[in-house]
């Protein structure tokens, strides 16, 4: 399901927004949640799970079409927890 | 957010309502806990769910396989079952790394 497939069920199960209005709130959502990331921040959604930085460390990598070694400066990644809610929803656990 | 903190809902829910301005802060919190429900409700069904500029949640079938508890070393058999991975886009690892 991509965003504007989102957008669309949103916006056809919910009373009184419009299209652009559920636009306007998922864009905002995930813009906000980027720079909370990009600026160092943890999210936790509860019922969905956390999200947080990893820094990766600088390594010696290898072009695997040329052999090639090369460096991998040290970097940031985001990083996704799974909350135990979703994790049992997603496995469709007996008890959930 | 200024110092290090963990962002919440009420958060997203307050940034909502006021960079957007056309919500009461009930509709923008109503509107705000719809768009993670439909989220949660499509990966529940085995769906993925892409958003640009973000990154995509993909839920993956694993296979039964035999494991060991490091502990005890004793082996045990993980069931087949389905996980739930976030694959981050480009454009979030850039800002990131900004």
């Amino acid at each position: 399901m991509t965003k504007s497939y989102l957008v669309e069920t949103i916006t056809q199960s919910m009373y009184g927004h419009t299209r652009k209005d559920v636009e306007d709130v998922v864009n905002t959502i995930f813009n906000t949640m980027s720079k909370a990331l990009a600026e160092g921040h943890r999210i936790e959604i509860r019922g969905l799970g956390s999200f947080q930085i990893k820094e990766r460390r600088a390594r010696m990598g290898r072009n695997p079409k040329t052999g090639e070694e090369v460096a991998i400066p040290a970097r940031k990644v985001p990083y996704f927890v799974v909350g135990k809610q979703l994790r049992a929803r997603v496995n469709q656990d007996e008890d959930e | 957010m200024s110092a290090r903190k963990t962002m919440t809902k009420a958060d997203i829910v307050e940034a909502v309502y006021e960079s957007l301005g056309g919500f009461s802060k009930k509709e923008s919190a109503e509107i705000v806990e719809m768009v993670f429900e439909t989220i949660k409700e499509t990966l529940e069904q085995g769906e993925k769910i892409k958003i640009s500029g973000f990154g995509n949640f993909v839920v993956r079938q694993k296979k039964e396989r035999t494991g060991r508890n490091p502990q005890t070393g004793e082996e045990i058999t993980i069931a087949p079952r389905r996980v739930l991975t976030f694959k981050p886009s480009q454009v979030l690892k850039n800002a990131i790394n900004g």
